[in-house]
């Protein structure tokens, strides 16, 4: 096809600017981007990507750990009913969520880190939006052909084959999106299990439900709603721009080298004009329908198959490649200049980024290195804060939670510190003032206890008074100090 | 009439509206976005029809779902009730020293017991059991009728002097002042003897001769206490009404008697069970 030919097709989808200046409607038709296939460097790095990532989160739920018998053995399992978080060897209790929020602030960071040094490069290749609409449109191209194909295919009226195309297109998103719903459903349940309960039609209604709503919204958002999410649900673009400095590498267009730019023919002389042949291969591969050469915009995830494009006719058209390039503004001006270019990926910006990112994974990491199966909440009894006694003593009440996030029942030993002659008494458990206390907790579960603690009056100076539990396992060596806080009366 | 122009900079049309000079561009949204409010508009027209919505005069819309909180609160309530039945049958012929020794009853109890507390005794006798001045401790241990499991029960079953109940605990401290049982030097001796014996120093004396011949016959000796009658203990710092001289001589000149309500026809028998497991386990139980 000759590059006329397809300016002519191409009028149809306008790159978005051009169409704005058209329509003074308050409202804006959306306009399908139906976007041209294209071969090269980021197209090759796209496909790795969807590659690696939707086997991992398809093949994720599958992978078995065996923790022993009566524990699930589902490698990555988020247990809502039976409240625990399973991760390979991890085992997490709802009082540890903050794992969850260190992952979620690792996120983050990295993404900062990510779009410093490179870009949107988060948005391009990796977003789930992103992966998930590229194999659509892949299915979509198979189906019905190339965007040219496809545009006449769009105007062309309603016809068996048109609608047999169209019907396959849906059918095939309509599976997917049916694999990709099932697949995050099995990161809450069994997946062998649930998988046979659901093709034999005895999972739960509401399971089913949640398999219907992902499915629709996966369907819905990667066949239909596309770069329209990127635009206007997502905020993540509203704010990219806070993380990028002169030294980010972007998609960019050279204008310097590029314009005043018009057709041309291969092999012609370049001189006095800009190396774009107003092709508008650049926008036609463009995934959200976007002129590049109008600058860094919202709109531009940041995949670089506009890059590939162009680099395509560079190479037709014997003009070096790189008129729309993966770099940094401050190259792009050097290389407008003539001075040398240099990649600078150490900048305080990313050394701060990187420094976050490293002392949240190191608490993570030490967290985890740390983490004990035996943890203990004390709750100091707020009415009455102290109990003055007939032998006039002054006794407070505790409630004592101890989580034995172990699978072997344990008796713990429960001692207190920090107060002269002290005594306990835990309710079933002895009533006398003791020193010592044994108290039992199956496995993996929480154990309940009301817990008074006596004193002398004689020794209590002030209304409040540094107290900790002390509790080792009878058998093990784990041990647990708590601290907590003793009132009195004061003023003796 | 508004002039929609073409903005030169930024090469985007203008809404055509304008505030001192200042001109709003038209960047549209799309149209599946208003859309998407129409559908919503019609949704909570759909929801007016389903739910209740609007009151009239004297009542509301109720909606073809026929919903209301009301009866979904009744629906959870019954499933509650339901769900309690297997424990209470549990508890139906359990004595209180029963559910005390079974820790998963004792737990079951003490929740149970928690909650009645607060509804009905706590007005009087305070969040845990805290007490206020005239109305006992309950944390503590010292009581008035006795700190066993049957006799905490006993008290709540009964009350304490509770007008129409023949089993109420009663007992009535003489006014030994009001009625000259006792003169003022008398009483202001037992006074100060009683505030030697509360500090476990108790002194020789008229007063204490005085006790002997008027108080020991139902608090006791040594001022140890008498259950069974209800006479608090006086040989330790625990005061109903109020330690020091002045509030112990008040209540020997015009004893003040404190009265509790029979729960016995109020509350059914679990829920005083789960009360006296509660009460006993509050820190004083015997």
């Amino acid at each position: 096809m000759t590059l006329e030919e397809e300016k002519e097709t191409a009028d149809a989808s306008a790159p978005r600017r051009a169409r704005k200046k058209a329509a003074p409607s308050l409202y804006a038709e959306h306009q399908k981007v139906q976007p041209r296939s294209v071969s090269g460097t980021f197209r090759v790095l796209k496909w790795a990507s969807n590659l690696t990532l939707v086997p991992l989160f398809i093949l994720g739920p599958w992978l078995r750990w065996d923790r022993g018998p009566g524990v699930p053995d589902q490698a990555i399992f988020l247990d809502m009913a039976g409240r625990r978080g399973y991760f390979l060897s991890i085992e997490i209790w709802p009082q540890e969520v903050y794992y969850l929020t260190g992952l979620l602030l690792l996120g983050a960071i990295g993404l900062f880190l990510a779009t410093a040094l490179l870009g949107r490069v988060w948005c391009g290749f990796t977003c789930i939006q992103t992966v998930y609409t590229d194999i659509f449109q892949f299915i979509e191209a198979v189906i019905e052909g190339d965007r040219l194909q496809r545009l006449r295919l769009d105007k062309a009226p309603w016809t068996a084959g048109k609608l047999a195309k169209k019907a396959a297109t849906n059918a095939v998103w309509l599976l997917v999106s049916l694999i990709v719903s099932v697949s995050w459903i099995f990161y809450f349940n069994d997946a062998p299990t649930t998988a046979r309960a659901l093709l034999d039609g005895s999972a739960p209604l509401g399971l089913y439900g949640f398999v219907g709503l992902f499915a629709a919204s996966t369907f819905l958002f990667a066949g239909y709603a596309r770069e329209q999410v990127c635009i206007y649900m997502c905020p993540w673009p509203r704010f990219q721009a806070s993380m990028f400095d002169e030294d980010s590498l972007i998609v960019t267009y050279e204008t310097w080298r590029g314009e005043p730019r018009g057709p041309a023919k291969a092999g012609q002389s370049f001189d006095g004009r800009g190396h774009c042949v107003d092709c508008t291969m650049c926008y036609q591969v463009c995934p959200t329908g976007i002129d590049i050469r109008d600058g860094s915009q919202l709109a531009c995830i940041g995949c670089g198959l506009c890059i590939d494009a162009c680099n395509g006719i560079m190479e037709k058209m014997g003009l070096p490649p790189g008129l729309i390039t993966y770099d940094s503004t401050n190259n792009q001006l050097a290389r407008s200049k003539g001075t040398p270019t240099r990649l600078r990926l150490v900048r305080s910006r990313t050394l701060i980024y990187g420094a976050l990112l490293a002392a949240v994974a190191a608490v993570m990491a030490f967290g985890l290195w740390t983490r004990s199966t035996l943890e203990v909440n004390v709750l100091h009894e707020r009415s009455p804060l102290y109990v003055p006694m007939s032998d006039g003593s002054i006794r407070n009440g505790y409630t004592l939670k101890i989580l034995n996030m172990g699978r072997a029942p344990q008796v713990y030993v429960l001692r207190v510190q920090g107060i002269e002659g002290a005594s306990l008494s835990v309710v079933g458990y002895g009533r006398d003032g003791a020193t010592e206390v044994d108290l039992p907790v199956p496995g993996d579960s929480v154990g309940s206890f009301r817990v008074y603690v006596s004193a002398p009056r004689k020794g209590l100076k002030g209304k409040n008074h540094d107290l900790a539990f002390v509790l080792s396992e009878k058998t093990g060596g784990l041990s647990r100090t708590h601290a907590s806080l003793f009132a009195g009366p004061g003023g003796e | 009439m508004a002039k929609v122009e073409l903005d030169p900079v930024s090469g985007t049309h203008t809404t055509g509206h304008e505030w001192d000079g200042i001109k709003e561009l038209n960047n549209p949204i799309p149209k599946w976005w208003i859309y998407v409010f129409y559908a919503c508009v019609a949704w909570s027209v759909v929801y007016w029809i389903a739910y209740p919505a609007w009151p009239t005069l004297t009542t509301y819309t109720k909606g073809f779902l026929g919903y209301s909180s009301r009866a979904e609160l009744r629906g959870e309530m019954l499933k509650a009730d339901a769900e309690k039945a297997g424990w209470l049958t549990r508890f139906k012929d359990a004595t209180p020293a029963a559910i005390a020794a079974d820790p998963a009853l004792r737990n079951y109890a003490q929740a149970g017991g928690a909650v009645a507390f607060k509804d009905n005794c706590a007005p009087c006798h305070q969040t845990g059991g805290a007490g206020a001045h005239g109305y006992p401790t309950l944390a503590d241990d010292e009581w008035l009728w006795g700190g066993t499991l049957e006799e905490i029960q006993a008290t709540i079953v009964n009350g304490v002097r509770a007008p129409g109940n023949a089993n109420t605990r009663v007992s009535e401290m003489p006014r030994f002042g009001a009625d000259n049982l006792l003169n003022a030097g008398q009483i202001d001796q037992v006074a100060d003897y009683l505030a030697g014996l509360a500090e476990g120093k108790p002194a020789d004396g008229p007063g204490k001769q005085v006790f002997a011949e008027q108080c020991a016959a139902c608090h006791g000796a040594a001022g140890e206490g008498m259950a069974a009658v209800g006479a608090p203990a006086l040989n330790n710092q625990l005061w109903l009404y109020g330690g020091g001289k002045a509030a112990v001589v008040a209540q020997i000149q015009a004893p003040r008697h404190g009265v509790m309500p029979a729960w016995g026809g109020r509350l059914d028998d679990t829920t005083i069970k789960q009360l006296t497991v509660y009460v006993h386990s509050l820190g004083g139980g015997k």
